[in-house]
């Protein structure tokens, strides 16, 4: 259930959807799903590195961010995941700021 | 899963005159339809000549603010009269009011827990009054006509047989280049309604149009390959922030260790899940990307999708 919204199975994320006829998934076997979740880590990390936020799964069943003061938040579903760090960030992440992107590019 | 489509447009634009057209037409059978209406007294569901249980009226406000659980409900109920034998049906159409913004219907039949295994977007079709559409669009009702232009999968043009605006089809296709275009009056329903949920016409090659007021629609096109997971992080991290700004993305892409293409296809903040196509359309492999959008400049986008790019083959060769 999301513990944002209350919503239950709202982890169906168009980027982690459940591999079935006609749609594109790479969630295809345990190994798989667990490579594409590093691969995805690995990404959002370098994304969050200007804001100093680290990103992780927390049990394998949620996901959890980590601020620079320690502060944590944990949500269940990548729906939530950007609102989650802009919360923890305080400010709003931006892929359009020509700002961040030169950090980003650092 | 039972396909929904939209039927979107304005105010007077033939909604419903294509509606009693679909609902009339023997390979149209098996539709069940949702009306929507503003304003306290429902005058559509009149016009359609078969009332029965698969025509059902939903009976508060605008669709796109008040009856999301509305919606949700309707749909329910209707999958409930289908299970007890009362309603026999294999599609649904919902008819909005000529105010609403399709996003939020198309949101709550992706987000709905019970409906995300009943239902699957059927596609939007936004019919367009080949006649008044140039003052709509110029009008105080501007943003309003223009979500819903760009939320089309087929642009249905009504009214074809009164004097059409010269120009108009041009100026469709520039405001939305994704979109099929049909006539509401003569091409056959079936057809429109297949084209509307199959959806997956192939974006143009070259495309960018300002339409004035910080609308935008453009096409990136990418010669190398495109790493899927470094992709799905900056589109969503995207749409969080500018997801009211991004009308409509939608683009077919040669994905990294993939020999089939997968096309991909939101409004607004909605991206539905990636369809993975059997073929290429043709021999062109290049991956391409349209948006429409207001008030963001094509080049930053660009950039930013480019340097996640880079990030997502940076952690390969390193990972």
């Amino acid at each position: 259930m999301c513990a944002l919204c209350g919503i239950l199975g709202c982890d169906d994320h168009w980027t982690a959807a459940v591999a079935r006829e006609g749609v594109y998934s790479r969630l295809t076997s345990p190994q798989a799903h667990r490579a594409e979740a590093a691969a995805r880590a690995r990404v959002v990390n370098r994304a969050l590195a200007p804001l100093r936020i680290t990103f992780g799964d927390w049990q394998k069943r949620s996901y959890v961010l980590r601020g620079p003061t320690g502060k944590t938040a944990i949500f269940e579903g990548l729906n939530h995941l950007w609102a989650e760090a802009e919360a923890l960030a305080g400010r709003e992440i931006d892929p359009l700021d020509p700002a961040y992107l030169d950090r980003l590019e650092g | 899963m039972i396909p929904v489509t939209l039927l979107t447009g304005f105010l007077g634009s033939g909604k419903t005159t294509l509606l009693q057209r679909m609902l009339g037409d023997p390979a149209m059978a098996g539709t069940a339809v949702l009306i929507n209406e503003y304003g306290e007294v429902a005058l559509d569901h009149h016009l359609l000549e078969r009332i029965d249980e698969t025509v059902m009226l939903m009976k508060s406000g605008c669709i796109c603010c008040t009856v999301r659980g509305e919606v949700a409900q309707s749909i329910l109920d209707l999958i409930a009269l289908r299970g007890q034998g009362r309603a026999a049906f294999d599609r649904i159409v919902i008819e909005t009011t000529g105010l609403a913004d399709p996003w939020p219907v198309l949101s709550t039949l992706r987000a709905h827990p019970v409906l995300q295994s009943q239902v699957r977007a059927g596609g939007v079709i936004t019919t367009v009054d080949a006649v008044n559409a140039p003052a709509m669009l110029s009008g105080a009702t501007r943003r309003e006509a223009l979500r819903q232009i760009a939320a089309a999968d087929v642009l249905a043009l009504t009214k074809t047989d009164l004097a059409p605006a010269p120009g108009l089809p041009l100026q469709l296709a520039a405001l939305n280049p994704t979109a099929r275009m049909l006539d509401a009056r003569t091409d056959p329903v079936a057809e429109i309604a297949l084209a509307a949920r199959e959806g997956r016409q192939v974006p143009p090659l070259e495309t960018h149009h300002d339409h004035g007021a910080g609308l935008t629609s453009t096409t990136m096109v990418f010669e190398e390959e495109i790493d899927w997971t470094a992709f799905g992080v900056w589109l969503t991290l995207l749409l969080n922030r500018h997801g009211d700004r991004i009308l409509r993305v939608k683009g077919i892409l040669n994905l990294k260790g993939e020999e089939r293409p997968v096309a991909i296809h939101g409004v607004q903040r909605l991206v539905h899940p990636p369809h993975h196509m059997t073929d290429w359309p043709d021999q062109d492999r290049r991956s391409r990307l349209v948006f429409i959008m207001e008030g963001i400049e094509p080049s930053l986008l660009r950039r930013s999708f480019d340097l996640f790019q880079k990030i997502g083959q940076r952690q390969e060769t390193t990972s």
